[in-house]
């Protein structure tokens, strides 16, 4: 909204700070001014405003004029316009408000004999061609630019009829259904039952409260005019507007609520400029009103407010005099309101009855009248002050062990990331854990962002095609955020860590090579997870491929389930190379999803520290030959079988095939290391563990390669 | 080594003394000077078979009491010429230095690093407001994404009809036309809907943040993303002012941006609070001069704020009685944690935050 100062000032004579000072007093009291433009000399500015939509009735010169009175404590004189006396008429001409819960008020003045021509400055108080030339506002007739004058001075919407395009009086009524009207934008329109509309005894000539009609419009012919000026319901209005995708200055205004009492000022604007030009005014203002409106809106009813309540919830100020009751008093009588003192007893002293003003719908409880207060006063006079506290600190029960989890994949190199809580279908239903259980948007920013997103899978994905496709090819990212299951009635929400990589392993040094990121590196980025959890046993495990229990977005023979006292935690593994070749990805992609709120149900564990042997470690290894079927699980467990205290430590130190060996036969080397807690181990010892090592192997399957 | 190395001693007269230590000095010298330093400390020192104890061994246990003194005198001499010789041995060697010049190796080479990885800044930048609010007392709340039209905008006093609640601002769940009005399923808008679900399981006095993940059906652009988030707080206590409001926050801003940062406050509207007001921090960029950054005004606006609404607390009331509009006052904040992650860091795109790209991430670290 733009704003002239020196229309501005014209209201409010006594103003004396300059442009700049009124601009910064004014938006420290939340009439925002974001813009400062000066026009040359003796033209003022040109303020740019942002008025919050609960002050409509600030978004014209007169709101801000009556802002600034307030603020500098000048008086305001009211708007008055003087018009002709009027040339008596035969009947009062005849306004009949059909559908009172839908208008309030509706006048009507008769002007005959105009002369509709081009705007000049009228008179004193109606510079139209000056101001309208400042604001760049185009001029398109002395009758349009008399109504746009009377919504840039005080911001009430009005219209002006050609009087001679009436059949009868004016009649304010809902539509018929079906009915037809051309608007003012030359669209014809189907009405609604419950579109309001102004008629006349025959037709529709207007969308009441939004725009007038084609057809009774004012020409360069027109001689009789009719001048309206009407409150209207804010919800009837919104509601009529919405219908018909029109959005207008009036509409505006009214879906906001606009000021009760001021149709016959804003008629007087209308009437006085286009009589500037010739013509007379045909019998008294007609003025039909509802008073249940009025009673809403006007008249309501005065609000209590107690000095004590302003204090209570504004606290101190920097001056030590604080918020008194001249302070409470001055303020309110400045913005319009009527003061009395309070009559009910349990108020308490310094307390009022506070009328409000008919222009501040916004105005309604003692907290508001507080609010205007603390507003006018100036926030910033207020002390900076904190409260007393005695309570103790929460923090979610989970924090430590997200920390411990996300601290753990930044150790590992991992950077973290945020990707859209969105995917589409096609990847909902391909990533859910829960089939059918993805939740579709009403209203989707896009295809793609379809449904919430019911794994992390899916903005991994694209996060590492993101990467690929700036050749960026070693990455390495995870993320921690809130996967959705469920269905439109009842939405489930997780938290869930996801992680990929693809690429190399960062080089560790400007002088080495990296090697390629595999899965064995994935699996050790979730045992490193899993293992910070207590846990009294994981393991790792994949299905048959035609079971159908695999996630269909990883390779079927390069996946694991990984399991945590029995409840499955998460999966991992290399991506389909179905899913890589639709994504345009040739390099492997190693990813995998943990369920954190199953994790989450595990205590953290806490370490708890044994002594450390000082006698001598001995390691002995053992070169295995193995069947293809036979797993490194299955030594493994042989080996935990031994239950041999001595036998501190046993890893597979390589694995490999070579042609000497048997058909589908692999060596593996296992190495073991046996120390004891109290003594050097002997050698006949050392043979007896050796010799145990061998048979446990050996019944697992494994024979010692000679 | 073998007892060869040190002649028997012939005497222990003066004379006799006096020569056999010489020799023995000489030797020293002489190795000192052949040998690096280890081999001369194990030759000399050693522990087994150095000649200082050979000596020891042979010539001072043997000699007779009388001579022992003597002795014992000249051993002495002979170890602190031996340590000292020792001391100066090696380095300057030149044979020694070939040997260790030919280690040499091109310190300016860049180290090994093992790299970790960032964490994301906006969990950095979440993680900090957090932190300066739980040393003002306030527990860390969290509410879900997926919010009922009741907790997103009823209870936080947004009339029907209110232009957030149109599907232009708010992403809806599919299919929930048939619902009432305050059942419909939304993406939360604001983390505000956690303040009354706070209030609702807890009575007064509450002292609570809430970070979170909100959305928005807006358009993407440098600044807006349908997707952000933000950092909600609310106090609610007897006696909260909105002095108290002022000073909460203009503690929590020197402590995010610095104690020379200055805070102003101004009038604003939300539905859900009331007086409600828009904080101003000084820029800092330019400390309030007037720069590119603040738009020359000196001034950066980043967060909103009020005194809770009388009719939120009503809200509450329906299942916290002690809620009382007329007994307890509170205030509540919210802030946009990307916009202070993005002056904080310097980053001029907000999609920047959403896209996993390596890059970026990596300068977090």
């Amino acid at each position: 909204m733009k704003i002239l100062t020196k229309w501005l000032r014209s209201y409010l004579p006594g103003l004396s700070v300059d442009d700049a000072q009124l601009a910064e007093d004014l938006t420290l009291r939340g009439i925002a001014v974001e813009g400062i433009y000066d026009l040359g000399p003796d033209n003022g500015s040109l303020y740019e405003m942002d008025i919050t939509t609960n002050r409509v009735d600030a978004m014209n010169h007169y709101g801000i004029a009556r802002e600034a009175a307030a603020i500098y404590g000048l008086p305001l004189p009211e708007l008055a316009f003087p018009i002709p006396e009027p040339r008596a008429g035969g009947q009062p001409f005849s306004v009949k408000i059909e559908a009172e819960d839908a208008c309030g008020r509706f006048t009507a003045r008769i002007l005959r004999d105009v002369t509709i021509g081009e705007s000049r400055d009228w008179f004193a108080g109606a510079e139209v061609a000056t101001y309208f030339a400042l604001l760049e506002q185009k001029k398109i007739s002395n009758a349009v630019d008399a109504t746009n004058f009377a919504w840039l001075a005080m911001g009430q919407p009005t219209h002006v009829f050609d009087l001679d395009k009436l059949e009868g009086g004016i009649v304010v009524r809902r539509a018929r259904k079906g009915e037809r009207l051309k608007t003012l934008d030359g669209v014809e329109r189907v009405l609604d039952a419950d579109d309001l509309v102004i008629a006349d005894h025959k037709k529709a000539l207007g969308l009441a409260g939004v725009m007038g009609g084609w057809d009774t419009m004012i020409t360069p012919d027109t001689k009789n005019v009719l001048v309206e000026a009407a409150w209207f319901d804010p919800m009837v209005v919104r509601q009529t507007a919405r219908r018909h995708s029109l959005h207008t200055d009036a509409s505006h205004r009214f879906e906001r609520g606009a000021d009760f009492n001021a149709a016959p000022v804003a008629s007087a604007i209308v009437s006085a400029i286009l009589l500037a030009n010739g013509g007379s005014i045909e019998g008294e203002l007609v003025d039909a009103r509802v008073p249940a409106a009025e009673a809403r809106t006007a008249l309501r009813k005065p609000v209590a407010l107690a000095l004590s309540e302003v204090q209570r919830i504004l606290g101190t100020t920097i001056d030590e005099e604080g918020i008194t009751a001249a302070t409470v008093e001055s303020v309110l009588a400045a913005l319009g309101c009527g003061l009395a003192p309070a009559v009910r007893q349990t108020l308490g002293q310094n307390s009022w009855e506070v009328t409000l003003p008919s222009w501040r719908l916004d105005l309604e409880r003692e907290i508001d009248l507080i609010e205007e207060v603390a507003r006018v006063y100036g926030y910033n006079r207020f002390a900076n002050t904190l409260p007393e506290f005695g309570g103790g600190v929460r923090a979610l029960p989970w924090a430590e062990k997200e920390a411990t989890a996300r601290s753990t994949l930044l150790a590992a190199g991992f950077h973290e990331a945020i990707s859209s809580t969105f995917c589409s279908a096609t990847e909902g239903a391909l990533t859910a854990p829960q089939p059918g259980l993805v939740v579709p948007l009403g209203n989707p920013l896009s295809e793609e962002a379809g449904v919430l997103r019911p794994s992390l899978v899916p903005g991994m994905l694209t996060m590492i095609a993101g990467n690929l496709n700036r050749d960026v090819n070693d990455v390495r990212l995870f993320e921690m955020g809130t996967v959705f299951a469920g269905t439109t009635d009842k939405v489930d929400e997780r938290p869930t860590l996801a992680f990929g990589a693809v690429g190399a392993l960062p080089q560790e040094s400007a002088l080495h090579s990296g090697r390629a990121f595999d899965f064995f590196d994935v699996k050790g980025v979730v045992e490193q997870v899993v293992s910070r959890f207590e846990t009294r046993g994981i393991y790792f495990d994949r299905f048959p491929a035609d079971a159908g229990l695999t996630p269909q977005w990883l390779h079927p023979y390069r996946s694991s389930r990984v399991v945590a006292d029995g409840l499955t935690v998460g999966w991992f593994g290399q991506l389909h190379p179905r899913e890589a070749a639709a994504r345009k990805i040739k390099d492997a992609v190693l990813l995998g999803e943990i369920y954190l709120d199953r994790l989450y149900k595990l205590p953290l564990r806490r370490p708890i520290a044994r002594e450390v042997s000082r006698y001598q470690p001995v390691r002995r290894d053992f070169s295995l030959v193995l069947h293809e079927s036979i797993h490194w699980e299955k030594i493994d467990s042989a080996m935990a079988g031994l239950q041999i205290p001595e036998l501190a430590e046993w890893r597979v130190r390589e694995v490999f095939r070579d042609a000497r060996l048997g058909a589908q036969e692999y060596a593996l080397l296992l190495g073991a290391t046996f120390q004891a807690p109290d003594r050097t181990l002997r050698e006949e010892e050392l043979q007896k563990f050796q010799a145990q090592v061998v048979e446990a192997v050996g019944k697992a399957g494994a024979r010692l390669r000679v | 080594m073998t007892n060869e190395n040190i002649p028997n001693l012939t005497g222990f007269d003066e004379a006799a003394l006096e020569k056999a230590f010489a020799s023995l000095e000489a030797q020293a010298r002489e190795s000192a000077a052949a040998l690096d330093a280890e081999a001369f400390r194990l030759q000399w020192l050693g522990r087994k078979q150095g000649l200082l104890n050979e000596v020891s061994d042979r010539w001072l246990k043997a000699a007779p009491g009388p001579a022992k003194k003597a002795v014992g005198q000249r051993f002495k001499v002979l170890k602190e010429l031996v340590e000292a010789l020792l001391e100066g041995a090696g380095p300057s060697d030149a044979a020694t230095d070939a040997a260790l010049r030919a280690e040499a190796i091109d310190i300016t080479l860049p180290g090994t690093r093992r790299p970790t990885g960032a964490e994301h800044p906006i969990t950095r930048t979440l993680n900090e407001i957090v932190s300066v609010f739980a040393a003002l007392g306030y527990s860390v709340g969290v509410g879900p994404e997926v919010e009922t039209d009741y907790y997103n905008f009823e209870c936080m006093n947004f009339p029907p009809g209110h232009p957030a609640r149109d599907t232009q601002d708010t992403l809806v769940v599919a299919a929930q036309e048939r619902k009432p009005l305050r059942d419909r399923l939304l993406l939360r808008t604001h983390t505000s809907p956690v303040q009354m679900r706070t209030m609702e399981q807890q009575p007064p006095p509450v002292r609570i943040v809430i970070p979170g993940k909100v959305h928005r059906n807006d358009a993407a652009d440098a600044t807006h993303s349908p997707i952000f988030h933000q950092v909600e707080g609310l106090c609610v206590d007897t006696n909260i002012t909105f002095s108290d409001l002022k000073g909460t926050l203009d503690h929590a801003m020197k402590a995010l941006f610095g104690s020379a940062v200055k805070t102003r406050f101004f009038p604003s509207f939300f539905p859900f609070t009331e007086p409600s007001a828009d904080v101003q921090i000084s820029c800092i960029f330019c400390g309030g001069k007037g720069c590119r950054k603040c738009k020359q005004s000196g001034w950066i606006e980043l967060l909103g704020c009020g005194m809770v609404d009388p009719a939120v607390f009503a809200f509450a009331q329906e299942k916290q009685p002690a809620y009382d509009p007329k007994k307890i006052s509170g205030f509540a904040f919210g802030m946009g944690v990307e916009r202070i992650a993005m002056m904080k860091y310097g980053i001029s795109e907000i999609g920047s935050f959403f896209a996993g790209d390596m890059r970026f991430l990596g300068q977090f670290a």
